[in-house]
C-alpha cells in the first residue's frame, strides 16, 4: 500500500466538501489512524482472488422497458431549494 | 394493562377478540411515548393524527390489521419527512413511499412515526444525529446503540409495538443488543431498497425490530420479496417465516467460531454467550467449534468498501434539487461545498473523506479493490464453515451498551464496537440478535445466529427455541 499522508484538503475538493482548517487537521490525523488499521488488509493473500461482478452468484435483473407512473412535475419540483417556472433553478456554470 | 407493551402476536389476538380497538392502541402508544420519549428521545418525528386516521380505517382481516410500527427515519414515507438525522435533508418531504412501506400498507400497518439514528445510517451510537441523541432504555446515561437507536429505544421501551431498521454492519443487531429486543438483518437481496436512502448499496438491508422472534417472522414475511423497482432484491421465494417455528432444534449443528471469543470481549458478555450455548445443547443441538480464519480483516475491508459505496451515494446531495441549499454563494462549487459543509455531520464528512480517498486515483487498487478482495476470503470463511454447521452462534457486540460520550472522539474504537456483524454483511447472509441475559448493572446482553443466505427460517426456528425456553425477552427497562 502506498506510504500514509492523506492531503486533505485535496480529497476533501474532490469530495466537494468545504472544510475549515481545524477540521482538515482533525480529519487528517484520524484518517491517517483509520488507514494505518487497514494496512493489515496487506497480510491477506488475495492473489488468486479474481472478483466477477461484487457478489458472485448474482445476476442483473432487468425488467422489461415499459413506461410506468413517475413522479409529476409538482412533486419533483415540491422539495427543490428554488424553483421557476416549472424548471429547478441552480447557480449559473457559464459566464 | 396497556396495549403498548404487547407484542404484534399478542396485540393482534386482542384486536381480533375486539378487547381493543386499533384508535385506542395508538392512543395508548402515544400516551407511552409523551411519558417515556421526553427521556429517551427514539423519535424525530409523529404525526399523531395521520396514525390515529389510519387505524381508525384499519382493516383487521388484514395480517398488520391495526398494528402501529415505527419506521428508521432513513425509508421514505409518502407526504412525511425523511431526514436521515442530518441538517441537508432538513425539510425534505418524501413524493413516494419505499416498497416496505407499501407493502406495510398492504398488510394493514398503521405507521406511527420516524426514528432517530446515526446520521445517514453511519454510526454505532446514534450520537451522530443531527437531531440529539437517543438513550438507552435501560440506563439513560448509555446509547441504545446505532445507527437504527431510535427503533430499537421505541421497540424495548414500548414506544412502538414494533420497528424497521436497515442494517449496514450491525446497525440493527447491534441496537438490538443493547437495548435488549429482537434484530433482524435479512440475507442481502430479501428485502427491496427501493426508497431507502442509499448508504452503502451492496450491504444494507431493511429488517425487523421486534419484542419476540414470531413478530420478527411475521414483520419480515410482510416486507420480504421481489420488487421490480430495485434488481439486486432476488427472486428466491419467501417463504413463510414462522413456519419452523417450534419445531425443536434436536440434532441441528451449531458452530461457535472460535475468533469471536477472543480478548477484548466483557467477561460478563462472554459469560452469557458460553451459557446460551450450553443451553442450545441442552436443547439437543451439537455445538461445534468451527474457524472463520478472516475475521479480523473484517472491519477494515467493511470500513473501504462502505465508505467508498457512501462517498458516491451521498453526491447526490448536493443542495440543487432538494434539501438544504448554502445561500450567498458566488458560483456553482462554492455552492456545493458550503451546503455539503453546512449540511453534513463530522461522522458523514470523515467516512465521504475516507472513501473518495479509497477510490482516487492511484489508491483504488490498494484500498478499494483490496478490501473487495479480502471480502470475498470473508465470505469463502463462512461457506466453508457452513459446510459444517446450519448455524452460527456469537456474541452480537463484544461488550454492553456504553456510555454517552465514551467513543465520540475516537472513530477507530467505535467502529470496533461492529466486529462482531460487520463479517456478515460482507459476505451478505442473514442474522439475529435475541436477549440472553443481563450484566450485574441491569445492561441487556445480545446473541447472535447467523444463518447461509436465505435461510432466514433457520436462524428464526434456533432463535424461537431459545426464547421460548428462557425469560429474558420478559424484562421490563425501568423507565417508570
Amino acid at each position: 500500500m502506498p506510504t500514509l499522508g492523506i492531503d486533505v484538503a485535496y480529497v476533501a475538493d474532490l469530495a466537494r466538501l468545504r472544510l475549515s482548517p481545524e477540521e482538515i487537521e482533525t480529519f487528517g490525523n484520524q484518517l491517517e489512524q483509520v488507514l494505518a488499521y487497514v494496512k493489515k488488509l496487506e497480510e491477506v493473500d488475495i492473489r488468486e482472488i479474481v472478483l466477477i461482478g461484487e457478489e458472485k452468484g448474482f445476476q442483473n435483473r432487468l425488467r422489461s422497458d415499459c413506461p410506468l407512473p413517475g413522479l409529476s412535475q409538482k412533486e419533483a419540483l415540491q422539495n427543490a431549494p428554488q424553483q421557476a417556472s416549472g424548471l429547478f433553478l441552480v447557480p449559473r456554470i457559464l459566464e | 394493562m396497556s396495549c403498548a407493551f404487547s407484542t404484534i402476536q399478542e396485540l393482534r389476538k386482542q384486536l381480533l377478540a375486539k378487547e381493543v380497538h386499533p384508535t385506542e392502541v395508538v392512543e395508548s402508544l402515544l400516551d407511552r411515548i409523551s411519558s417515556v420519549d421526553p427521556k429517551l428521545k427514539a423519535y424525530n418525528y409523529l404525526h399523531p393524527e395521520r396514525a390515529l386516521e389510519s387505524a381508525k380505517k384499519a382493516d383487521l382481516s388484514l395480517p398488520l390489521g391495526g398494528v402501529p410500527i415505527a419506521i428508521k427515519d432513513v425509508i421514505n414515507v409518502r407526504g412525511e419527512p425523511c431526514t436521515c438525522s442530518s441538517r441537508i435533508l432538513e425539510g425534505y418531504i418524501a413524493p413516494y413511499d419505499a416498497t416496505v412501506i407499501e407493502r406495510l400498507r398492504a398488510a394493514g400497518a398503521i405507521l406511527l412515526g420516524r426514528t432517530n439514528m446515526d446520521e445517514f445510517a453511519m454510526g454505532s451510537s446514534t450520537e451522530n444525529s443531527a437531531w440529539g441523541v437517543t438513550r438507552n432504555p435501560w440506563d439513560l446515561s448509555r446509547v441504545p446503540g446505532g445507527s437504527s437507536g431510535g427503533s430499537a429505544a421505541a421497540v424495548a421501551a414500548h414506544e412502538a409495538i414494533a420497528a424497521l431498521g436497515t442494517d449496514t454492519g450491525g446497525s440493527i443487531r447491534q441496537p438490538a443488543a443493547f437495548c435488549g429486543c429482537v434484530g433482524l438483518k435479512p440475507t442481502y437481496g430479501r428485502v427491496s431498497r427501493y426508497g431507502l436512502t442509499a448508504f452503502a448499496s451492496s450491504l444494507d438491508q431493511i429488517g425487523p425490530l421486534t419484542k419476540s422472534i414470531a413478530d420478527a417472522a411475521l414483520l419480515l414475511e410482510m416486507i420480504a420479496g421481489q420488487d421490480p423497482r430495485d434488481n439486486t432484491c432476488a427472486p428466491e421465494h419467501a417463504p413463510s417465516f414462522s413456519k419452523k417455528l417450534g419445531e425443536e432444534i434436536r440434532g441441528m449443528t451449531l458452530g461457535v467460531p472460535k475468533e469471536y471469543f477472543v480478548s477484548g470481549i466483557d467477561p460478563e458478555v462472554e459469560a452469557a454467550t458460553r451459557k446460551a450455548i450450553s443451553h442450545f445443547e441442552e436443547l439437543g443441538a451439537i455445538i461445534r467449534e468451527i474457524s472463520l480464519p478472516h475475521t479480523s480483516y473484517s472491519i477494515a475491508s467493511y470500513y473501504l468498501v462502505a465508505t467508498a459505496e457512501a462517498s458516491a451515494n451521498l453526491a447526490r446531495f448536493d443542495g440543487m434539487r432538494y434539501g438544504r441549499r448554502a445561500s450567498g454563494c458566488d458560483d456553482l462549487l462554492e455552492t456545493y461545498g458550503r451546503t455539503r459543509d453546512e449540511g453534513f455531520g463530522r461522522e458523514v464528512k470523515r467516512r465521504i473523506l475516507l472513501g473518495t480517498y479509497a477510490l482516487s486515483s492511484g489508491y483504488y487498487d490498494a484500498y478499494y479493490l483490496r478490501a473487495q478482495k479480502v471480502r470475498v476470503r470473508i465470505r469463502e470463511d463462512f461457506l466453508a464453515a457452513f459446510r459444517d454447521c446450519q448455524a452460527i452462534v456469537t456474541p452480537t457486540s463484544p461488550t454492553p451498551a456504553f456510555c454517552l460520550g465514551e467513543r465520540t472522539e475516537d472513530p477507530l474504537q467505535m467502529y470496533l464496537a461492529d466486529i462482531f456483524t460487520i463479517a456478515v454483511n460482507l459476505a451478505g447472509l442473514c442474522a439475529l440478535s435475541l436477549p440472553c441475559g443481563f450484566t450485574r448493572s441491569g445492561l441487556p446482553i445480545g446473541l447472535q445466529i447467523i444463518g447461509p443466505m436465505w435461510k432466514e427460517e433457520t436462524i428464526l426456528q434456533v432463535g424461537y427455541a431459545y426464547e421460548q425456553s428462557t425469560d429474558w425477552h420478559t424484562r421490563r427497562p425501568p423507565l417508570e
